[in-house]
């Protein structure tokens, strides 16, 4: 049994994101945080809800990678998993 | 010879409500701003004019400087495009404190859920240069772009220091004057402190009865342009940035310095730079906060820079006392409230003032407003003056724009 499910993760996910300025419709796992308009201040934000939500603790190097929002959810998933 | 610096824009969100014709127009038919003690911007809702981002990642503060560019942007025609290089354009804006609601804000966060969840975006919501980075940001404003810091001077600072870049040639064009929105228990209490603010809640400047400033939240722009520029491009004028003169008390950290010298000095100044004398001046826009020592000293000095005759002579009224002291953006706001009393020809009242004070004794405007007089067949001519804590003083000559028989008593 997973710590959380990739749909509950992904589903916070996104509804932090929309939170940030996007339009909710435009935000899938493919789209990339450049395309949303997402920035390095934004993604430390997210950090911080996840944080806060799943215990998982990412730091600047782990958010530096990443690309689209698909990447974050994983990230998030898989560090979850670690540590359960 | 200098450049001349003209007005091609204006912008204000206030306690009046959002715009600089609602500013000049509520405040000349005698509405009052405040409620309850403060000067609250109620009609401004940041979602008409900002997106879901921009309000997230700016403090009030930086959504007030926002919406008041907008406004002056638009006026003076560059809303679509940037008439000039951008590396032309200057950003100058001022605030007294900066985003105090981010910095309480954030300080809740770090006490009740502890320093690993206080934002990324707190300090570049809160320093005070925000919100002259969202102007920049949003207009691509990438010339001399910063922000000014002399507490209740700052607006003035601000527009004087556009208008020296101006004029040396550093920028062809720029943005400039202040916000703020320090509306908050901590500041309350602050100020409180230093027995500055009134304890009736009521601002009348120059009034015998006035017992300190109330405190209100807004923001004023102005676009500048060096004449060739703006006329070259037929933009609207709407004024010029005439003069500027600024010394300091050097005195005492809060007081005024009671003789009046170094703000008399500023207003000097700022004649000699316009190239005019007293006998020019058709109004006066006073610092006027409603606090014991600054209206007297500023009486005082107008006195003493202008003459006896001249200053009892030139209308003076505050702004203050329908919208409560703007702090680091009253200077701003009040520029633009001068420049749409030229414009207009209506002098508002300082609201309020009903029972003299036998040592202030010049024409401070009671009652109503009243129709603009312009002498000797010059455009007309006003001086906007900021006093603030520490003895910053600044003072501004703003002129309008002739024939003084056009618009007049109409």
């Amino acid at each position: 049994m997973p710590a959380v499910t990739n749909q509950q993760v992904e589903s916070r996910v996104i509804e932090a994101l929309a939170s940030f300025g996007p339009d909710p419709d435009e935000i899938t796992r493919d789209s990339t945080f450049e395309e949303l308009d997402i920035d390095s201040l934004d993604l430390v934000e997210l950090a911080q809800i996840v944080e806060d939500e799943y215990g998982v603790v990412l730091k600047g190097d782990d958010m530096k990678e990443l690309q689209t929002v698909g990447d974050a959810i994983d990230l998030v998933v898989s560090r979850a998993d670690a540590e359960a | 010879m200098k450049r001349r610096v003209l007005i091609t824009g204006i912008g204000a969100v206030t306690p009046l409500g959002v715009g600089a014709r609602t500013l000049h127009e509520r405040w000349a038919s005698g509405i009052c701003g405040i409620v309850d003690g403060a000067g609250v911007c109620r009609d401004f809702d940041p979602s008409e004019f900002l997106s879901v981002k921009e309000i997230r990642r700016l403090d009030r503060f930086s959504q007030l400087a926002l919406v008041a560019a907008g406004e002056a942007l638009a006026q003076a025609g560059w809303s679509d495009e940037i008439p000039y290089d951008p590396f032309r354009v200057g950003c100058v804006l001022s605030t007294g404190i900066g985003g105090q609601q981010t910095v309480e804000a954030q300080l809740d966060v770090l006490r009740e859920r502890g320093p690993r969840m206080v934002s990324a975006l707190g300090i570049p919501m809160y320093m005070p240069n925000a919100a002259v980075a969202a102007v920049s940001m949003k207009y691509h404003l990438q010339g001399h772009t910063y922000g000014v810091v002399s507490a209740c001077s700052g607006g003035s600072h601000a527009v004087g220091s556009a208008v020296r870049m101006i004029q040396y040639g550093d920028a062809d064009a720029v943005i400039t004057g202040g916000s703020e929105s320090t509306l908050t228990p901590f500041a309350f209490a602050s100020f409180e402190a230093m027995q500055a603010l009134s304890p009736t809640g009521i601002s009348r400047p120059f009034d015998a009865r006035r017992d300190g400033f109330v405190m209100g939240e807004g923001a004023g722009m102005l676009v500048l342009e060096a004449a060739e520029s703006a006329e070259a491009r037929g933009a609207p004028i709407l004024g010029e940035i005439a003069g500027y003169g600024s010394t300091a008390d050097a005195y005492h950290l809060t007081a005024p310095q009671p003789n009046g010298g170094p703000a008399a000095r500023a207003i000097e100044l700022a004649l000699a730079d316009a190239g005019l004398a007293p006998g020019d001046i058709d109004y006066i826009n006073a610092h006027g906060t409603s606090t014991p020592l600054n209206d007297a000293a500023e009486t005082v000095a107008l006195k003493r820079a202008l003459g006896e005759d001249q200053a009892k002579r030139i209308p003076v009224s505050s702004v203050k006392s329908t919208i409560g002291h703007l702090l680091g953006a009253a200077g701003a706001v009040e520029a633009v409230a001068t420049v749409e009393t030229l414009r207009t020809r209506i002098i508002p009242p300082t609201l309020g003032y009903e029972v003299p004070d036998p040592e202030l004794d010049l024409d401070y405007v009671p009652g109503e407003a009243r129709a603009l007089i312009v002498s000797n067949g010059h455009p007309p001519a006003a001086i906007s003056n900021s006093f603030a804590f520490f003895g910053h003083n600044v003072s501004l000559v703003v002129t309008g724009v002739g024939p003084t028989t056009g618009g007049r008593r109409s």
